[in-house]
């Protein structure tokens, strides 16, 4: 079995994440190729065939050139898998390879099954396992979910020469917002997500992370609605943390949250529903309405 | 100019999901169904830019389902689509991710839309793959993750959301289609007034034999719940007790608490 990997570079920088497809290619016990559109002297740390196409000419973001290029490479390796990352640069030109190919895509795969792929439903509270049913398919992987694999040594380029703009004009990047709370070094978070309700509900919260000498963290959609500003955000578009405690109220537990939270020491989690995916990673699910539980706890707390 | 945008109605996911009879989807017995989060982003942006152009635009709204769907068409009429397409199919949510592309493909193909809004995923099933694969099979423009949007004399110019809250900004030309992402806007609730309007608002139905075609290109052979991985507590009951055990917890099992 053979796999092509397509591997990740921003900003000038080849991406750590490339190496987790390294990892997931291990699992299958697949044999490797790499396609990368990178930088000479941005190498992974792989000693195997890297088909390279210089970032400086391509860009690094421009989906219809770099389909091409994988479309070229896959005409020469002839890849039973193509797999890419589930992330901003893999779900965006994983679908336009597998449409071009006309071959499955299985989107977001958590796990290796018996001829299949585990991948995620319903906001991660069910699984599915999912098949192709044609010969060749393209894969996105779950960050995170395969260990990262560093097999050292320096790979066999090949490089390949682009040519051709595509339908997309790259203008430049824009920098995160600036933080203000570094939730980072916190050792207590206590986060809002969605279940608290209302904005006027946030302050009960922030009672409980101020009792405890902790910070107030939240998820995305409470950012959004700008109860909480996004310095406090908690995921993989806010900030990662590794708190002693983290308590986690009216938060489902969605795989983008969990990205952010889920090496923390301690987690405490307070849902109203019992099968919530947070509960999978909690150490503590607290059943109950975060309104009724979260204040009656700062006041056992406080004393 | 014309608008197209793409709904899904999935279950209120708060709801606990049970295997239907071929164990390869959920049962929807019980189960309330709601417009998919990520679309209502979508369709707020269309008629944001619907707005903008004022006469002479018009929006389409399309969903692909059994009869329920109409609900959610419904309230995208009511907060401004001008028309819809309801490709009528009880049988979709057994269709994979290329189907249900091709099926709006082939109703988009002939239609001469300038730019179509999706969602970046449906939160049921999540491939996150509808809206490119639509876009390459009309040949379209496409880029996702939106949270930024504006529109001028056939260019869009879209901010991209990265890893970690970078953005990418690009410009792209009509037709092109868009896939939204969450904080791209804050969609609006229908008022009373165009509830009543939209009653009088035209619902073409389409049965999807019409459009439909494509064998899937993947199956699904089993829905179940993730394997309990266990080691956690579960505590339900009364608050005041569910407070004293886990002040207990924290003092046993972390130095946070003394
Ligand atoms: C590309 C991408 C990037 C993303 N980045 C992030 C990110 O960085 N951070 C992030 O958090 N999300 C991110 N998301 C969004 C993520 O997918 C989820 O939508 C989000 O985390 C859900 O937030 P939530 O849990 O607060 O809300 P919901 O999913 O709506 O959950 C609310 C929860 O509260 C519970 N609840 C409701 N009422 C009560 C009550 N009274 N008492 C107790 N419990 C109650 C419900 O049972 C439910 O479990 C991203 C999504 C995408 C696609
Ligand atoms: N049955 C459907 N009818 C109309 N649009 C759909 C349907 N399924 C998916 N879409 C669109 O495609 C997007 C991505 O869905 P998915 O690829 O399933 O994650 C959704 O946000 C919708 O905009």
């Amino acid at each position: 079995m053979k796999t092509l990997l397509i591997g990740e570079y921003r900003e000038g920088k080849l991406l750590e994440s490339t190496y987790e497809l390294l990892g997931f290619a291990g699992e299958l016990g697949a044999e490797t190729a790499m396609l990368l559109v990178g930088s000479d002297n941005q190498l992974p740390a792989y000693g195997g065939t890297l088909y390279l196409a210089d970032a400086a000419t391509c860009g690094e973001y421009n989906p219809d050139l770099h389909k091409k290029l994988i479309l070229e490479v896959v005409q020469k390796e002839s890849p039973d898998y193509i797999v890419f990352l589930h992330s901003s640069y893999g779900w965006d030109l994983a679908p336009r390879v597998a449409a071009a190919l006309k071959i499955a895509k299985i989107s977001e795969v958590i796990a290796i099954t018996d001829g299949g792929f585990e991948v995620g439903c319903c906001n991660a509270k069910m699984r599915r396992s999912v098949k192709p049913v044609t010969a060749k398919a393209v894969v996105t992987i779950q960050a995170g979910a395969f260990t990262a694999k560093q097999p050292g040594g320096t790979p066999d380029v090949h490089k390949l020469a682009a040519t051709g703009g595509g339908a997309l004009e790259f203008i430049g990047y824009e920098p995160a917002e600036k933080k203000d709370v570094d939730l980072g070094k916190a050792e207590i978070i206590v986060s809002a997500g969605r279940g608290v309700g209302k904005k006027d509900n946030i302050p009960l919260i922030q009672a409980l992370a101020t009792a405890l000498g902790g910070e107030l963290g939240a998820s995305r959609p409470v950012v959004d609605a700008e109860w909480v500003n996004h310095s406090h955000q908690v995921g993989t578009t806010g900030q990662t943390v590794s708190p002693k405690l983290y308590i986690a109220c009216g938060i489902s537990g969605a795989i983008q949250h969990l990205a952010g939270m889920k090496k923390s020491d301690f987690i405490v989690a307070i849902n109203k529903d019992k099968d919530a995916p947070i509960g999978e990673i909690a150490d503590v699910l607290v059943v109950a309405d975060v309104m009724q539980f979260v204040p009656a706890l700062t006041a056992k707390v406080a004393k | 100019m014309k608008l197209l945008v793409c709904i899904k109605q999935v279950p209120d996911l708060e709801s606990r999901f049970k295997p239907n009879a071929e164990g390869v989807w959920y049962n929807e017995t019980d189960l309330a169904f709601r417009m998919n989060e990520y679309d209502e982003y979508a369709v707020e942006q269309a008629i944001l830019l619907r707005e903008k152009l004022g006469e002479g635009a018009e929006l389409t709204v399309l969903s692909i389902g059994p009869d329920r769907v109409v609900e959610a068409i419904k309230k995208s009429l009511a907060m401004g689509c001008d028309n819809a397409a309801h490709i009528q199919d009880p049988a979709a949510s057994a269709k994979d991710p290329w189907q249900i592309a091709s099926v709006i493909a082939t109703y988009a193909k002939d239609k001469n839309f300038d730019i179509i809004f999706t969602g970046m995923q449906s939160q049921d099933r999540g491939s996150a793959q509808v809206g490119v694969t639509v876009a390459e099979l009309l040949g379209f423009g496409c880029t996702t993750t939106i949270v930024g949007f504006d529109y001028d004399n056939g260019t869009i110019t879209a901010k991209r959301e990265l890893e970690g809250g970078i953005k990418g900004v690009v410009k792209l030309k009509t037709p092109a289609l868009v896939t939204c992402q969450m904080g791209l806007n804050v969609p609006r609730y229908p008022t009373l007034p165009n509830i009543m309007k939209a009653k009088k608002k035209e619902i073409t139905v389409i049965p999807v034999a019409e459009l439909q075609a494509e064998e899937p290109l993947a199956t699904t052979t089993s829905f179940h719940p993730p394997a309990k991985k266990g080691g956690g507590i579960v505590l339900e009951g009364d608050v005041g007790d569910m407070v004293e055990k886990v002040i207990a917890i924290l003092k046993d099992k972390t130095a946070v608490l003394r």
